[in-house]
């Protein structure tokens, strides 16, 4: 009997790893391999075609932070790429609060809904995601280019005289991004708006908290989960975009995404391109642990 | 005596298809100082009722009046009431200590009379040591106090209790019914308190208002209630009832002599609001009858069941015309019963004991 109790015990662990064994073996070889071989290619020395040669170097590292001077021979930090990686995390953070404001009064409205109707609203949130975000993103811009609708019907009625410039600057990025990244601050919200207890807004109005008092000393330590699940979720996607900025932002507004696609494109130049996906990496854990930092430090202050 | 809260023909209507009426037209007014109970089944309006006069809900129409002055346009946040919700509803993000201070830190009071009141309120309810708790790890009964405190702390003229005990194992709920009052007595609040449960409101009350579909019943002292409802609700609502066919042979003030199915006649109260005539039910406690030899009851029957419950013993009666009649004996060393299961015995009541109901 104790026989073959074991032997089954061990039948279901070997059951339960042959069922987990799939997925270990895609995350093993998919999410952990290309991260290594990405930290060695950053590494190695420029193919002349692209691609790598097997020498070592830190010329990429390098090249990342600090740039030569082509004529003088001297060191200088590398301007073009800080000020991309400064607009990656300005327009991220711009994107994340700009959803953060449309997104969490969404998701309180619907969890406010009757239940039965909440399903419909949250479909209409989800809808977009049915479509190809490439399309998404030439609707948008045929929405505000200078001979798109909104340019046209305020000419057509006289309010200007000349088109307003919206496509192209990093305010249709900002507009392309929290479009494309709005549901994902909103799923997350309103999940935990959900679970929200209504009776804890009406002890807080009966407690003499005025609608904004509730929102704030009520609603939002309560949502917070919801919000920082839902930041994160916007915020890290935001800095590594690519498709939204390379088509709203033309060539001239680079995020980290674009100038790393440009290293492995045109620029033929893959170990700096491997080198600045490390650091995107490490920028956004940075911010990740600040932000959880942060978070949490108001919970205790709260109690 | 002051009156807190007055409502004249307060209507709360919800759409739909049909409409329904939660509270169709209630005239009610609740003096200060007051231990007043709401008192109906579930579905009576009577949480409708206690929600109108917080604020979460706007009635369709009527007035509702606090100490004089209407505070129908006054947000739940503006009233000087508190409530008691049914599920405690405290914030869980918060501890014991910051839920009663809630409150107190909205009307803006200083931070040393906060930090007073709510060490006041705290051992008001005997919470002293688990002020720094989160309200995740107390028990049911404790949470139940900490709600209690944190609509007190802000000394409220009027505290809503929406069935507050109803969540609470029976010795508990006994403790907490003698601790509200005493708290209501110790406070000199107005206390509304909302309850399906007879006993519950019958201890703790002043006055009670019973409450049937949308519209008050009766209101009047837990005694009054019990030992004269008005009519066939309140009386089979409200502990055990007989109802005895009768008819009304002639009326004098306040009594009215009756001739029971056998014959006999006594006296029986009248309700409020008139002399009756003919036809009429009668409504008998089973504690105010007795077993008499059957030559001496007003009633007589076969004895039929007799079951033994402690304190008391309940016996049923077979009535000649078939209905079954209930008598409470309380139990002592001294009373014995004479009568077994099967014996004809008879059933004998003093006069002006049956009261006549309206319906």
């Amino acid at each position: 009997m104790v026989d073959s109790s074991l032997s089954a015990e061990k039948r279901a662990a070997r059951t339960r790893w042959m069922l987990l064994a799939p997925a270990l073996i895609i995350l093993v070889f998919a999410a952990s391999g290309p991260l290594l071989i990405t930290v060695i290619y950053s590494f190695l020395t420029a193919g002349d075609y692209g691609g790598v040669e097997w020498q070592f170097s830190t010329e990429a590292w390098f090249n990342v932070f600090a740039q030569r001077d082509i004529f003088e021979g001297t060191l200088g930090w590398s301007d073009a790429h800080l000020s991309i990686f400064w607009r990656s995390v300005k327009l991220s953070l711009i994107t994340t609060l700009a959803c953060l404001f449309f997104g969490v009064p969404t998701a309180y409205f619907i969890a406010t809904r009757p239940k039965k109707q909440r399903d419909l609203w949250m479909l209409l949130i989800i809808i977009p995601f049915w479509t190809n975000l490439l399309i998404r993103t030439f609707a948008i811009l045929e929405l505000i280019r200078n001979e798109g609708t909104i340019n046209t019907i305020l000419l057509w009625t006289g309010v200007i005289d000349a088109p307003i410039q919206m496509l192209y600057t990093e305010f249709s990025i900002i507009l392309g991004m929290v479009y494309v990244y709005l549901p994902l601050m909103v799923l997350p919200v309103y999940a935990s708006m959900e679970r929200l207890d209504f009776s804890l807004i009406e002890a807080g109005y009966d407690l003499y908290a005025t609608r904004f008092k509730v929102l704030r000393r009520v609603i939002l330590p309560l949502v917070k989960p919801g919000i920082i699940a839902g930041s994160i979720l916007v915020f890290v996607p935001s800095l590594g975009a690519y498709v939204t900025p390379r088509v709203m932002g033309g060539g001239n507004q680079l995020m980290i995404g674009n100038l790393i696609e440009l290293q492995f494109g045109q620029g033929r130049n893959w170990p700096l391109g491997a080198a600045l996906s490390m650091t995107l990496l490490a920028i956004v854990m940075v911010a990740l642990i600040v932000y959880v930092r942060a978070a949490g430090n108001e919970e205790t202050r709260h109690g | 005596m002051t009156t807190a809260i007055s409502l004249r023909d307060l209507r709360k209507t919800y759409a739909g298809n049909p409409p329904v009426n939660a509270l169709a037209g209630a005239d009610l007014d609740i003096f200060d100082n007051e231990f007043f109970t709401l008192l109906g089944p579930s579905g009576c309006g009577k949480t409708t009722l206690l929600r109108l006069i917080a604020g979460f809900e706007h009635p369709t129409s009527g007035s509702l009046d606090m100490f004089g002055e209407s505070i129908l346009d006054l947000p739940p946040y503006k009233r000087p009431i508190n409530t008691v919700f049914q599920s405690y509803a405290l914030f869980p993000h918060l501890t014991v200590a910051q839920n009663i201070a809630f409150g107190l830190e909205m009307l803006g009071k200083p931070k040393a009379e906060i930090k007073a009141t709510v060490a006041e309120m705290v051992d008001l309810v005997q919470m002293t040591e688990l002020a720094d708790r989160q309200t995740s790890q107390i028990s049911g009964g404790q949470q139940q106090r900490v709600a209690l405190a944190r609509a007190l702390a802000p000394k409220p003229r009027v505290l809503l209790l929406d069935e507050p005990l109803s969540a609470l194992d029976f010795k508990l709920r006994k403790e907490m019914q003698l601790e509200l009052k005493r708290l209501q007595t110790e406070t000199g609040i107005t206390f509304i308190f909302v309850t399906h449960d007879q006993e519950e409101a019958l201890t703790m009350s002043d006055r009670i208002a019973v409450m049937n579909a949308g519209s008050i019943r009766q209101i009047g002292a837990p005694r009054d209630i019990y030992d004269h409802p008005a009519e066939r609700f309140v009386a089979d609502f409200i502990g055990d009832t007989n109802f005895l066919p009768a008819e009304v042979s002639s009326v004098q003030d306040q009594t009215a002599v009756v001739r029971l199915a056998s014959g006999q006649t006594t006296t029986a109260l009248l309700p409020e609001g008139g002399a009756r005539a003919g036809q009429v039910t009668l409504a008998l406690r089973p504690e105010h009858a007795r077993l008499v030899a059957p030559e001496e009851g007003l009633l007589t029957g076969a004895v039929d069941n007799i079951v033994y419950f402690g304190t008391d013993t309940h016996i049923h009666v077979k009535l000649q015309d078939g209905t079954s009649f209930v008598l409470r004996q309380q139990n002592s060393p001294d009373t014995q019963l004479r009568f077994d299961t099967g014996d004809t015995a008879g059933i004998r009541f003093s006069p002006d004991v049956a009261q006549v109901l309206k319906d």
